[in-house]
């Protein structure tokens, strides 16, 4: 039972009232609630206050967890938004389908996935989860109900995707899965040590490779600055002969570290040991999808390990024209302040274009890290970075964010305006207020 | 392969309930009375994995289909294993004190229509021979409280009712499983505050009635900590309880 209702960073803070929403075919339950704001709430990964709705009230989608339809033979799904990718697998990996495009954990739902358009390590070739969306029902406030696709009610379909909850509830959605032969992973892991050997082993990667992306070592510096282990990968062919198993151990942090045990030293020697237990050269394997995937799953409430004062994710995407330079200077900001996070990642993002209003991914490179909050300290980091990304013409991501201000937003989303055409009078989130300049 | 009989199957246990066994491939036969539920929950099970699912809009209420229902739900699935009687409703003590009509319909949703469910289903196992029958009763049919006294009774009904039944059946080689939750975050609770460690989800209880029913257990608490916790409210003795606000 979610009695909580955090975001996944557990920073800000938010005092909200939740209903539950049981069935798609139901009314809103929202008699009662006149004079607050709505906001609908998936499984809480969002890592900032963009599924956070301070003062007004969560519409808890997990209730819908109903599967529709399933066709094996074409791998078109149709279920409701609160089912997670976890269960959404679960069904039809054994199936021998996989979810086009999946973010690096299962705990997500539907509806979160298509509110934040969400993207993964195949970005360079399948674009974002808002690509496979065939149609999705939305039911608005008034309890107007709009089937959108890309042929119906299509600007309800674009503002809906990647449109953070605020034009309505996703109610269910149909997606069209991806064909595989098995739940493996064929793995070639490189290890790189200079910044330039990442653009390189993008560039010829993604022509071979459905899945890329990079560890980085964050606290790296001076010539091996941006140095890491590069990952490609794709899905193994049908007669692959090795057939590694799901591990099957799941830890979990129990309760919260009274502190974040994330501090200088904890890093420098977790991204030493990282980088060097990486073979010298590269290495190929097979290994199982779920490690592969969702490396941090096995790990239950890791948020935790950053002790009650939580912490910020950061994700940015820096377009290619001022694509090396910008990034190493991020990168150099980032080891200056030595906050690093454990897992720093960087990949290329491809041409694929979203069909969301407000999707973040575009063309570019794209760095996701997380830093324990230390309030105003890691505030100013944080703005430092911005300022490298407002230059560069790039964006940062609305669901790993807590922090950007308004003029940074407008810079980054100068479509966000189109998109408060769709929002639903009654919706709103922490999230748009902050970046909208809504002062409450 | 099990073949399962549910009644008030779109409560959220039932669910839950119902979920696993799609997930096992047996086959369902559901009854509420909501049909666009139905339909939703239907079609949700048959994507889980069940070999076939049978639904019927039904009032529980409505005890003249009592019997057509266990002759259909026999022939649809053909055959009957198990049947779980999930229907129920929270009434608003405050409102069957002031009015005894909302008690009455209290009592006749939550009590009268179980026994006449629980009667036509015993009649039917006894002939075969072999079955499980489990009824949701609730911890709050242990000891009438001021605070919902009505519907402890209604179950407090239930429970014995079922005892009753069940040590008519064992002979015959029937289990009646009496299932005694305690708090559940469900719809039906939605008046109360939640949370807490007494608290529990559907899916939590739905577990555990999936255990007793396979090991055909007599008398469930469910989590299990509710059989300690029934037991000291038991014990207070009368002169002392009748103090307390519960």
């Amino acid at each position: 039972m979610n009695t909580s209702y955090e975001s996944w960073g557990r920073y800000p803070g938010a005092k909200q009232d939740h209903l539950s929403l049981q069935w798609a075919t139901s009314k809103l339950p929202i008699s009662g609630t006149e004079g607050k704001t709505l906001l609908p709430y998936g499984n809480g990964r969002s890592y900032g206050d963009s599924c956070l709705n301070d003062a007004g009230v969560l519409l808890d989608t997990r209730r819908l967890s109903r599967f529709i339809d399933f066709d094996p033979a074409t791998g078109v799904l149709s279920c409701e938004a609160g089912v997670l990718l976890f269960e959404v697998l679960k069904l039809i990996v054994p199936q021998g389908w996989f979810l086009p495009v999946t973010p690096g954990t299962r705990f997500v739902t539907l509806g979160g996935a298509i509110a934040n358009d969400v993207h993964g390590k195949n970005h360079h070739r399948a674009g974002t989860f808002g690509c496979h969306v065939r149609r999705f029902e939305l039911l608005r406030s008034d309890g107007k109900r709009l089937l959108c696709s890309p042929h119906e009610n299509a600007d309800w379909y674009r503002a809906t995707i990647g449109g953070l909850g605020l034009t309505g509830v996703i109610l269910w959605a149909q997606v069209a899965l991806r064909r595989i032969a098995n739940p493996y992973i064929d793995l070639e892991t490189v290890r790189y040590d200079r910044l330039e050997e990442f653009f390189s082993l993008s560039k010829d990667s993604d022509r071979d490779f459905e899945h890329t992306v990079a560890w980085l070592d964050c606290m790296a510096r001076g010539k091996a600055l941006g140095r890491g282990i590069f990952m490609r990968a794709n899905h193994a062919p049908a007669l692959c002969r090795a057939h590694p198993s799901e591990p099957r151990r799941r830890l979990s942090l129990p309760v919260d570290l009274p502190f974040s045990v994330v501090n200088g030293l904890s890093l420098r020697l977790f991204n030493l040991l990282y980088y060097h237990k990486a073979p010298r050269t590269r290495r190929r394997e097979v290994v199982h999808y779920v490690p592969f995937f969702y490396p941090l799953d096995a790990i239950g409430n890791w948020n935790r390990i950053y002790g009650r004062r939580g912490f910020m994710q950061y994700q940015c995407v820096i377009p290619f024209a001022d694509g090396p330079e910008a990034t190493e200077e991020v990168l150099q900001r980032i080891r200056r302040s030595g906050a690093g996070s454990f897992l720093a990642v960087m990949k290329v993002f491809g041409k694929v274009s979203s069909p969301g209003l407000l999707s973040f991914p575009r063309p570019g490179i794209t760095i996701a890290l997380d830093f324990p909050n230390h309030g105003r300290r890691t505030l100013e980091l944080l703005e430092g970075l911005d300022s490298v990304v407002r230059e560069a013409d790039g964006a940062v991501y609305p669901a790993k964010d807590a922090r950007m201000s308004v003029e940074s937003f407008r810079l980054y989303y100068p479509q966000w305006a189109e998109l408060e055409g769709f929002v639903d009078p009654r919706f709103s989130s922490s999230f748009w207020r902050r970046v909208t300049g809504v002062v409450q | 392969m099990r073949k399962i009989l549910i009644v008030g199957a779109t409560s959220a246990i039932a669910q839950a309930l119902a979920r696993t066994y799609a997930e096992d491939g047996d086959r369902l036969f559901l009854t509420a009375r909501g049909a666009e539920r139905l339909a939703a929950m239907a079609a949700d099970l048959r994507v889980r994995g069940a070999d076939r699912i049978e639904t019927l809009q039904l009032d529980s209420n409505d005890l003249d289909r009592h019997q057509d229902l266990i002759i259909r739900a026999d022939a649809a699935l053909g055959g009957l294993d198990v049947a779980l009687i999930a229907h129920g409703t929270l009434p608003d003590q405050a409102a069957c004190e002031a009015a005894f009509t909302t008690a009455r319909e209290a009592l006749e949703t939550n009590f009268l229509s179980v026994v006449s469910l629980l009667t036509h289903l015993a009649n039917a196992f006894e002939a075969k021979g072999d079955g499980v029958i489990a009824v949701i009763s609730s911890v709050a049919g242990d000891r009438g409280r001021q605070s919902n006294y009505l519907y402890g009774a209604a179950k407090g009904g239930v429970s014995l009712f079922a005892q009753g039944l069940r040590n008519r059946l064992y002979k015959s080689g029937i289990a009646v499983v009496t299932i005694k939750p305690g708090f559940v975050d469900t719809p039906m609770t939605a008046g109360l505050a939640k949370g807490g460690p007494l608290w529990s989800t559907p899916e939590r209880i739905a577990d555990g009635i999936y255990r007793a029913i396979d090991r055909r257990t007599p008398e469930v608490y469910l989590p299990w900590f509710w059989r300690w916790v029934m037991l000291v409210v038991r014990l207070i003795p009368e002169r002392i309880f009748r103090h307390l606000r519960l």
